[in-house]
């Protein structure tokens, strides 16, 4: 497989979210969330700062992933039912190849999505706590990139996908909570319905990444050690590489 | 459009596909399983903000909530030292899902019979004041609870003019046909057991003298307890031989 195959393909992703004007929804978007944040900044009576911040970091957070996440969605369905998969692979390039150009493509433009959504922060917060945040933005951005990818490629359908990203997104979001909430009760000794829900949130964590470690908005407001970025590190790499693998996987088996 | 078979895929991406699997699910086996700290209990979020994430559903919300809440405190094996939490976080929280669900009783469940059981007098108090303040909000649904904050500030607190002032709190606001005599009657009984027998024996004979008692097994029981506290009052009045002499 040659690079520079996968590069071109990459190039030409980014080249493509340019022209459609993605980096251009974007900055609107931050822009309009950041001006919210300054009218909750203005009807806070105390801890104004603490609570735009709080307000603007989640709002961009969400708002990037929702972006970043539909972008992919929707391109990558348009390949396949304009049958463009179809005229690459038909071309001397491995199927590999394609995906992981893809990829790489959305990849650069998640870097792009995390950049800007870290610029407002940094007026806010010291400029360490804001890159910090910034940088786990990216890693969950990549996920969320990866997700998307294999969606599309399993399910090549736009609303099945979105509705297994959103769901995914929410689950890792939420599975700590889940957790807790499954393994507490108030009655002794607990059903088996209980213990039923509890086996299933189990055996979820296992299988998702913990997002609700990634990009705290309390890093922000109260300082966190880059240690605190390890884990999402090692998660981050090890999950988009496993996406990757399934979709590639996935790939292979289609028969165009 | 059918699908490829599986042996269409080359073997060693089926291999490092595997080996990936086997190494996410080896790091989630390693990650220690999350477990509930007081410290994490965070502020409860503004009521703003959860009507704004509710989107229309307001009970769900609050029925998540309760459950969130519910996880700092009890844990398989590892239960939570109430004394450990914040109690004015969690009242934060108790008065945030019953905005949500007015009419649900879980908070208030948690509020005087759970977190009531914190050994530390103070955090008991602060609570019980909770379950006083929120009974007023709606008497003749969470009137209960004010009962048993009654009962907790007796024999629990040993504070039998807190208890006195709940109970009479109790018979003021909740009227209604759905409360139990027995609730309304509950600041008589403490009266008694003050020492304040004349008053006790005043509110008893009233009460039956309203004719609102209408099952004839708790009248006859009133009754009894009325003669008693006669009794008991003509007994007091008398004074004793050993006074004459």
């Amino acid at each position: 497989m040659k690079l520079s195959r996968v590069g071109a393909i990459a190039r030409y992703t980014v080249l493509e979210a340019w022209r459609n004007r993605l980096i251009a929804i974007v900055l609107m978007t931050m822009a309009a969330l950041f001006l919210l944040s300054v009218f909750a900044r203005e009807l806070a009576v105390t801890e104004s700062t603490r609570l735009q911040t709080a307000l603007l970091a989640s709002a961009l957070r969400l708002a990037s992933v929702f972006l970043v996440g539909l972008y992919i969605l929707n391109g990558l369905t348009r390949e396949f039912n304009d049958k463009v998969v179809e005229l690459i692979l038909s071309l001397d390039l491995p199927r590999p190849a394609y995906l992981l150009g893809k990829f790489g493509g959305f990849a650069l433009i998640a870097a792009g999505v995390a950049a800007i959504a870290t610029i407002p922060l940094l007026l806010l917060a010291p400029p360490s706590r804001a890159l910090l945040w910034g940088c786990s933005l990216g890693l969950e951005l990549l996920i969320v990139a990866a997700v998307s990818v294999f969606c599309i490629t399993t399910f090549t359908q736009l609303l099945s996908a979105a509705a297994f990203v959103a769901a995914f997104y929410l689950l890792a979001r939420s599975i700590t909570a889940i957790q807790l909430m499954s393994s507490s009760s108030l009655v002794a000794g607990g059903g088996l319905g209980q213990k039923a829900g509890e086996w299933l949130a189990d055996g979820m964590a296992f299988l998702l990444p913990r997002l609700d470690t990634f990009t705290q908005t309390s890093w922000l407001l109260d300082g966190a050690s880059a240690v605190a970025m390890d884990g999402a590190l090692v998660q981050s790499v090890l999950y988009v590489a496993l996406l990757l693998a399934a979709a590639i996987f996935d790939l292979y088996r289609k028969n165009f | 459009m059918r699908e490829r078979p599986v042996a269409a895929v080359p073997a060693p991406l089926i291999w490092v596909l595997a080996a990936i699997l086997c190494g996410q699910l080896g790091l989630k086996a390693l990650e220690p399983r999350p477990v509930a700290r007081a410290a994490d209990l965070p502020p409860a979020p503004p009521g703003i903000t959860l009507k704004l994430l509710d989107l229309g559903e307001p009970i769900g919300v609050a029925q998540l909530l309760s459950l969130y809440l519910q996880a700092f405190d009890t844990q398989p094996g590892v239960s939570i030292p109430f004394k450990d939490l914040d109690y004015a976080r969690i009242q934060d929280w108790l008065d945030r899902v019953l905005e949500l669900d007015p009419q649900g009783q879980y908070p208030m469940l948690m509020g005087s019979q759970v977190y009531s059981q914190v050994p530390d007098t103070a955090r008991q108090r602060m609570i019980l004041e909770w379950t006083y303040r929120r009974f007023l909000g709606d008497p003749e649904r969470r009137w209960r609870w004010m009962a048993h904050a009654a009962i907790m500030a007796k024999h629990r607190l040993d504070d039998l003019p807190l208890a006195l002032r709940y109970a009479q709190e109790l018979s003021r606001h909740a009227s209604g046909a759905s409360v139990p005599h027995w609730a309304k009657q509950m600041h008589i009984f403490l009266l008694e057991d003050m020492g304040e027998i004349e008053t006790a024996k005043v509110l008893l004979g009233g009460l039956l003298a309203s004719g609102s008692i209408t099952d004839s097994h708790e009248a006859h029981f009133l009754t009894e307890r009325l003669n008693a506290l006669q009794k008991s009052a003509e007994k007091s009045s008398k004074p004793s031989e050993s006074q004459l002499r």
